[in-house]
């Protein structure tokens, strides 16, 4: 009996300090289990919580669609600097970046007017070239003046978060005895039937099938199917491509990359503005499919910060960056239904399952530790 | 007349029984058995990595063993950290030493240890005294007040010996003490060594030069991959006895090399002038040339301008005024990219900083330069089947281990990634081929491997241009040699008429110009 444990905790061991999933499924389960010692502390049933969160998160077709909604932006933040990652930088600017790039949008989504589908295409191309333009410029800071790229990318995000404000209270920009700016035109709007499910005929259909008015009570739209998209383009450029050689090179090691003949300047520059180019797609996505207009803020929204912890937890793997991404939305999403009756415990709970999570992903000597310890003192005796 | 006979008259001062010591998985000593005797030179033979330095540090209390026991003067001891290791007699100097630069040796030597005359006050009157006094009982001259910075690498180790004897060391490990030595620096070490055992000390080498282990050393313990393989007279075997029994199997020593007659003139270095880190110039005009056909070698100690000389050629570092040509046009300050293009291939002095993507594994690490190139990316598609075929081809070629080309490069031994590299600059079929010392660290049997391929890219008349520190590679391998000092070439010979102790006064700055 003794000895199949001990079998046990060794398999756990490998599982979890050897294989990257396991190791970070591991970080999840440990993440909930701290966030449910907090619940029980405050006196709440960390069980009823959990069940009622995943409820709020699976139970209704609508509610899966905001699951998936919450998710895409972090999907791509989180792909923005996962590649940065990979490519030996640490872009804290995928903030900024978001600003910039649903600014653009809401800026070519309102002031241009072009037929349905040009309008689309044109916003957010416009807008991932803004955003890739302000990565790039922190590349650029750093291949020129040795400015480290989390100090540049820092400041370039407060003054993304000004620039906004400024221009929503500039006129024309602002829409008349509002905080917010004006909202795009129809053509640029990428929800999922707009038109129809307004309609006399949409919502009599609607009105027969349950199933599909709850779902498209949602602002469903494009965008999870182009992050999708997104992360597939970035592995396939990462590992398939000579660019994303030159770029794993120089991130691996930069001596090794410039020995071998590769300009390590110019690559963390075009490293730089893929990066902004994947977070401003992100702000982009969330103008044209979700909010329309961009409006006054008070403090940064964190979709740049949460993509940090994204990338994180899935090891910066473009592909894992979908998954985590998910996860994340679905922890916001699914948390903010812990509030309501019958639990009505406080959501920050969540936020502390998800710094947890990020802890013990981050430290991955202490789980390594833990698991380890009795093993040890074993075999020095 | 072997070695139980040899030592049945002599007094053990230290046996280590049975020692194994497990990293997890992983037996870095396995059984080791180590007797040390009073008066005598026990050297500590293995390749890199084969377990000498786990043994040592066991010794010393860094490590504590899995199994096994120490014996020190017959009394079975428990070492459980370096304080108890010196009260017990035993001294370590590092291969990295631990002085405190600013200070003077004498200050050095009494640290931790000071004579202190009433109310704690430091007596430095005693410690000059006390200083001396050892210092020339075992013929280690220094000076006690001169202060750490300003002398010599050489007498830096001889401080370190005497702080270990002032500390009453009756057993001194020395870690592979000649490596940052010049040659006369060497043969000073030994007689110091012969001084001490003369004296009553006992010494363990460590090391993985056979030349300075049958100059000093009495017995030899070799390792080989943590295993216990022999434990010999030195006196009754000689350098290739020894390392086949390192290696573990025959090794040849002696550079096959045919004579050569050099052809044409094919780079040149004119006046050049290259700063170093802190901005103070570290090549200072110097001037070299290479013909078609010839292997050029660079001997100096490090640090005289070598780095840098070879990072202003190669497009890493920024040439200040000179000129660098290589089949008759100007490379002067062209960017890495521009260089390799002129046909112009390295192995870097760091293998592991500059010569490898360690994350990379061996394929992808094969096309560093030419990952662009069709047919391993077509339309900035890499193939990977194409290079994977690339790979195996070097890999077979090169005799790299494992035989994997999906292998990290990390996962490699020292050996085995200067095969990859050296693999992947020799198939760029350079005009001008530089190696920085391509054999630092690495087993006779790689050593043997890297000159022999030195040697066929030179007999495919192309030019090689050789940097090390090991003088004997430079000697045996080079057809003229250059000697850098200080950032000049403060001579330069041909290969056949070089001694070993004109290039090492050369080295050291006492050449004539």
């Amino acid at each position: 009996m003794k000895l199949t444990f001990k079998d046990l905790r060794k398999k756990l061991y490998i599982f979890a300090t050897e294989k990257t999933i396991g190791f970070t499924l591991i970080s999840i389960f440990l993440g909930l289990v701290v966030g449910a010692i907090f619940l029980a502390a405050a006196g709440f049933n960390p069980f009823q919580a959990y069940w009622v969160m995943l409820r709020g998160i699976f139970a209704k077709p609508s509610y899966m669609s905001y699951t998936i909604i919450r998710a895409t932006p972090l999907i791509l933040t989180g792909l923005s600097i996962a590649f940065a990652f990979k490519t030996g930088l640490f872009n804290i600017g995928a903030e900024g970046q978001f600003i910039i790039g649903s600014v653009a949008a809401t800026a070519t989504g309102y002031f241009l007017h072009l037929p349905l589908l040009i309008h689309i295409p044109v916003v957010v191309i416009s807008a991932v070239l803004a955003a890739g333009i302000w990565g790039g410029i922190a590349g650029y800071f750093k291949a020129k003046f040795g400015v480290h790229e989390v100090i540049s990318t820092i400041m370039l995000n407060w003054i993304a978060l000004y620039f906004q404000n400024f221009l929503i209270y500039t006129k024309g920009f602002q829409k008349p005895g509002g905080e917010t700016s004006y909202s795009i035109q129809p053509t640029a709007n990428m929800m999922i039937l707009k038109t129809w499910k307004q309609s006399e005929a949409g919502r009599e259909w609607l009105l027969q099938h349950p199933f599909w008015k709850d779902l498209l009570r949602t602002p469903m739209n494009w965008g999870f199917v182009i992050a999708i998209l997104m992360a597939i383009l970035v592995w396939f450029i990462l590992n398939k491509t000579a660019l994303g050689y030159r770029l794993r090179a120089v991130g691996f090691n930069k001596f090794a990359a410039e020995y071998g003949g590769i300009n390590v300047n110019k690559n963390m520059i075009i490293s730089m503005f893929i990066a902004g180019a994947l977070a401003g797609l992100a702000g982009a996505l969330q103008v044209v499919g979700v909010s329309h207009k961009v409006t006054l803020i008070a403090a940064m929204e964190g979709y740049g910060f949460d993509g940090i912890a994204v990338a994180l937890i899935a090891n910066s793997n473009a592909l894992g960056c979908i998954l985590a991404g998910l996860l994340f939305g679905a922890l916001k999403y699914g948390g903010t239904k812990i509030q309501m009756f019958p639990v009505k415990a406080p959501s920050e709970v969540i936020n502390i399952v998800i710094g947890s999570i990020v802890f013990f992903i981050s430290i991955p000597k202490l789980i390594k530790v833990i698991l380890s310890r009795k093993n040890k003192k074993g075999s020095t005796k | 007349m072997g070695y139980e006979n040899v030592t049945k008259s002599l007094t053990k001062v230290i046996e280590m029984k049975n020692i194994t010591k497990k990293f997890g998985d992983f037996v870095a000593n396995d059984s080791v058995n180590l007797d040390v005797f009073k008066g005598k030179v026990h050297a500590l033979l293995g390749e890199n990595g084969a377990g000498k330095s786990t043994l040592m540090n066991i010794l010393y209390g860094l490590y504590s063993p899995t199994s096994g026991e120490i014996l020190i003067n017959g009394k079975k001891v428990d070492i459980t950290n370096p304080n108890i290791a010196i009260e017990h007699g035993i001294g370590m100097v590092h291969q990295h030493f631990m002085l405190i630069k600013p200070f003077t040796v004498a200050q050095n030597i009494i640290l931790g240890q000071e004579p202190t005359s009433k109310m704690s006050v430091l007596n430095m009157k005693k410690a000059l005294k006390d200083v001396k006094e050892i210092s020339e009982r075992y013929g280690l001259y220094v000076d006690p007040n001169a202060k750490i910075e300003d002398i010599s690498v050489g007498m830096q180790q001889r401080v370190e010996i005497l702080k270990a004897l002032y500390r009453g060391a009756e057993i001194l490990i020395l870690d592979e003490p000649t490596a940052v030595l010049t040659p006369q620096e060497i043969v000073e070490l030994i007689q110091i060594i012969k001084n001490l055992t003369k004296e009553g000390k006992s010494i363990i080498l460590i090391s993985h030069k056979l030349k300075e282990i049958t100059d000093a050393a009495d017995f030899c313990l070799i390792i080989r991959r943590g295993k216990h393989i022999d434990t010999v007279v030195v006196s009754e075997t000689d350098e290739e006895g020894l390392a086949s029994k390192m290696v573990g199997r025959e090794v040849s020593f002696s550079v096959a090399k045919d004579d050569k007659e050099a052809g044409d003139e094919i780079f040149s270095i004119k006046d050049l002038v290259v700063k170093d880190n802190r901005d103070i110039i570290a090549v200072d005009k110097l001037n070299l040339s290479l013909k078609k056909g010839e292997i050029l070698g660079l001997a100096g100690i490090d640090g005289n301008g070598q780095t840098e000389l070879l990072e202003a050629i190669t497009g890493l570092r920024k040439v200040e005024s000179g000129e660098i040509k290589i089949n008759g046009e100007n490379i002067t300050n062209k960017t890495p990219f521009q260089v390799i293009s002129k046909k112009i291939s390295h192995i870097p002095e760091d293998r592991q900083k500059r010569g490898l993507v360690l994350d990379f594994d061996i394929s992808e690490n094969a096309i560093l330069e030419n990952y662009y190139k069709n047919p391993f990316a077509k339309r900035g598609v890499l193939q990977y089947n194409n290079i994977k075929i690339y790979a195996k081809e070097l890999i077979d070629k090169f005799d790299v281990r494992p035989r994997e080309e999906s292998k990290m490069a990390r996962t490699l031994s020292g050996g085995n990634q200067q095969k990859v590299i050296i693999a992947r600059e020799v198939s760029n079929d350079p005009d001008l081929l530089i190696a920085a010392q391509p054999t630092r660290g690495l087993d006779v049997g790689a050593i043997e491997f890297v000159h022999k391929a030195l040697i066929e890219q030179r007999d495919n008349d192309k030019a090689v241009f050789l940097i090390s520190f090991e003088l004997d590679e430079i000697m045996n391998v080079s057809d003229r040699i250059a000697v850098i000092y200080e950032g000049k070439i403060v001579g330069i010979m041909d290969a056949k008429d070089a001694e070993v102790e004109k290039l090492g006064l050369m080295m050291a700055g006492g050449g004539n110009e």
